[in-house]
């Protein structure tokens, strides 16, 4: 017998008691938690969200233009001394319009390895959804955001967030508007660790500066 | 491994063990109160996260097929693995058959619960830990004893020893005139293992969470070790507890809310990764396509390990819901006192009490002993997020012990003779004595047991109720957990005058 058969064996046995119940599972779950909590307006949740990053140390930005995004991107860039940056392939151009020839671009192609995205200095990316409640970022890996490794090896990370657009009050709402079967991040702060008598130190492996762009009229 | 009482005798005259303990706990629970009391329905999404597990586990063998086929579609290979010894064999197989030697892992319990490490270095496989508590434990040649933080044990000056004395036995060194400030320890810990991050060509990991109707697995994690070893490698393979399984994408709402809260007191952890399979883009499921993302191989073992005997049990079934969120540790007097490695197993305080002595029978000293090492205070019950009624199955488990019955052995039903009176009765016996002589530990014992829950009726049961019978049990206090908690601020001040640190 595989092992597949003796487990699932074993599971039937061990279930043999339970009387045999067949509520559909959207009623055998009744969802009585709140979809989101507290009422807010828009420009109450972006708010909301501006402040939840800060609170786990991302640094906030806001730019009500397309143009101003660009001037701010390439001073962030300039202030951190980045000579090279990654751009996932489908990246609004105009973002990167205001940076200099002497920052380089570093396509995200399936070919380059790790050791490379490595002496790469910052990245540039758009996002899926951005959660207000906890202050979360969840990437989905669509064009303007490349693939998983490119947000995580380079220790830079700006993350331009439309607003209000791509930004939602609740866990439960992000839930419902991600498709499961993308490759997903959730970041929420720079990578962190309490691990040495709990004091909260900011970047281990992920990038250790996470600067958040809300764009938009918001 | 010694009994319980003899490991945290020993445990509680460690001085550094004790402060490093006390001000873990205290600060996690303090902090854990105040993000529950961020999201007003807390309640909803306990009794939520509950069902979804107890659902869950009746229909498993249902949902377990579900995973397979998912996981299948989405380009994954799955495994199933009826005990330890063939999940550490499976692994040992897949990374033998990539050629490499070397792996690095994210934090697992189920690879500890499994001794991989151990298996894998006998193959003449080298497993590298790369959670920085974690890497903290492999360099220290030590035991973890917390589930989230598992070197609370050490401070930061015995980390600076060990990372200046072993790093550079297993990879980059630590730097010169490394001090002992935890940004420096940091530091040194991105170094030594960027560069094993970097070559991997295989990583294991463990999941929180599997969806069922998706075949999506979810690790929450904090430092990115987990995104290197989950992107990075050209093979993945996971191992995964079958009660890890929830049915619906949806599921995930209630658990990415209740976990972090719960765990490290965070309204989110700084990292969640979710992937379905050889994940590419949505409708790609070919792998050396341009959008490609992460590891080309992805093998899921899926493991029993005395989960369906588990299962199988009436009452001691609920702990399969846990989520491996540690809130009950920090606030479990007796663990506070005794510390991670008086439970003998990876699974330390109030959840190991109850896991680790069904997941491998309660026929060592160490096994009959657990069900004691609690004051069945209640406190762990309050706090879990899924509500698990661990004291309830403690007594469970104290009767078993001492009384014998029919439990499930590898799927098959044995009966346990009465512990003849000898094995039982002395756990039972040291344990009380050990927390007689430690007054704190008894009153919140006393007084917590008898007011807030049903499990009041019940006299100490099994080897205790012959002990009862011969001693004077204390009355029951006029004061509710909750008043007598905050008032002594968590025991910490043994029931006298109110007092915050
Ligand atoms: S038993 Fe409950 S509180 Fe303890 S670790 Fe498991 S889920 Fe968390």
């Amino acid at each position: 017998m595989s092992s597949r058969d003796v487990i699932l064996g074993r599971v039937r046995r061990a279930l043999a008691d339970v009387p045999p119940d067949e509520t559909p599972y959207e009623r055998a779950l009744p969802r009585t938690y709140l979809r989101e909590h507290g009422e807010r307006s828009v420009a109450q949740t972006v708010e909301l969200l501006a402040e939840n990053l800060a609170d786990y140390r991302a640094v906030v930005h806001r730019c009500a233009t397309v143009p101003e995004l660009s001037a701010l991107i390439a001073g962030l860039l300039a202030g951190r001394g980045a000579r090279s940056v990654l751009v996932p392939p489908g990246l609004d151009e105009a973002w990167l319009a205001g940076t200099g020839a002497d920052v380089t671009r570093v396509a995200d192609r399936a070919e380059s390895t790790a050791a490379e995205l490595d002496r790469v200095d910052s990245v540039v990316t758009g996002c899926a959804v951005a959660i207000a409640e906890t202050g979360t970022l969840v990437l989905d890996g669509s064009p303007d955001q490349g693939r998983r490794r490119i947000t995580l090896i380079p220790d830079h990370h700006i993350c331009v967030v439309r607003v209000p657009d791509q930004v939602v009050g609740s866990v439960p709402q992000a839930v419902e508007r991600l498709a499961p079967r993308r490759p997903l991040t959730w970041i929420s702060g720079p990578s962190a660790t309490s691990d040495i008598e709990l004091d909260r130190v900011e970047g281990v492996h992920g990038p250790r500066t996470l600067e958040v762009v809300l764009l938009g009229g918001v | 491994m010694p009994a319980f009482p003899k490991a945290a005798h020993d445990a509680v005259r460690d001085t550094t063990l004790r402060g490093n303990l006390r001000h873990a706990t205290h600060t996690i629970r303090a902090k854990r109160a105040h993000a529950v009391a961020e999201v007003s329905d807390w309640a909803e999404l306990r009794e939520a996260g509950k069902r979804i597990k107890d659902h869950t586990l009746r229909h498993l063998d249902r949902y377990l097929v579900q995973v397979e086929e998912a996981v299948t579609a989405a380009g994954g290979v799955v495994h199933w693995a009826a005990d330890a010894d063939e999940a550490n064999r499976i692994v040992a197989e897949l990374v033998r058959a990539t050629g490499e030697s070397e792996v690095v892992k994210v934090k697992s319990m189920a690879t500890q619960e499994i001794g991989l490490n151990e298996a894998l270095e006998a193959e003449g496989i080298h497993a590298y830990e790369t959670d920085l508590a974690e890497l903290i434990v492999q360099l220290g040649r030590d035991r973890p004893s917390h589930i989230l933080v598992p070197a609370i044990h050490r401070n930061r000056g015995e980390i600076r020893d060990i990372f200046a004395r072993e790093m550079g036995e297993w990879g980059r060194p630590a730097p010169e005139g490394l001090t002992d400030s935890p940004a420096e320890l940091a530091e040194a810990a991105r170094l030594h293992l960027r560069e094993k991050f970097l070559r991997a060509k295989v990583g294991i990991s463990g999941a929180n969470f599997v969806v069922a109707e998706t075949g999506t697995l979810v690790v929450v994690e904090s430092e990115g070790n987990g995104r290197m070893c989950l992107t990075l490698p050209e093979t993945l393979i996971s191992v995964v507890g079958i009660e890890k399984i929830v049915p619906t994408w949806q599921d995930l709402e209630v658990f990415l809310q209740t976990l972090p809260r719960s765990s490290t007191a965070e309204r989110m952890n700084p990292y969640t990764s979710m992937w379905t399979g050889t994940t590419n883009s949505e409708s790609d499921s070919d792998s050396d396509s341009d959008s490609a993302d992460g590891p080309k191989n992805f093998h899921l073992v899926l493991l029993d390990n005395g989960r369906t005997d588990t299962l199988a049990d009436e009452v001691g079934w609920q702990a399969l819901r846990c989520i491996r969120c540690s809130a009950c540790l920090n606030v479990c007097p007796v663990y506070e006192r005794a510390g991670g490695h008086a439970y003998g197993s990876v699974y330390p305080g109030p959840i190991g009490a109850i896991l680790s002595p069904q997941l491998r029978g309660t026929e060592s000293e160490i096994d009959a002993s657990l069900p004691y090492a609690s004051s069945l205070c209640g406190a762990c019950y309050e706090v879990c997020p899924v509500a698990i009624d661990i004291p309830e199955v403690l007594v469970h488990l104290r009767e078993r012990v001492a009384q014998g019955g029919t439990v499930t052995r590898e799927g098959a039903k044995v009966v346990l003779k009465p512990a003849k009176g000898h094995a039982a009765e002395r756990a039972a016996m040291r344990a009380a004595r050990w927390a007689f002589s430690r007054p704190g530990v008894l009153r919140a014992g006393q007084r917590l047991a008898s007011r807030t829950r049903r499990l009041h009726p019940r006299t100490l049961p099994g080897p205790g109720r012959a002990w009862s019978g011969s001693r004077d049990l204390p009355p029951v206090p006029a004061e509710p957990f909750r008043d007598w908690w905050q008032r002594t601020n968590g025991g910490k001040t043994d029931g006298g005058k109110g007092g915050a640190e």
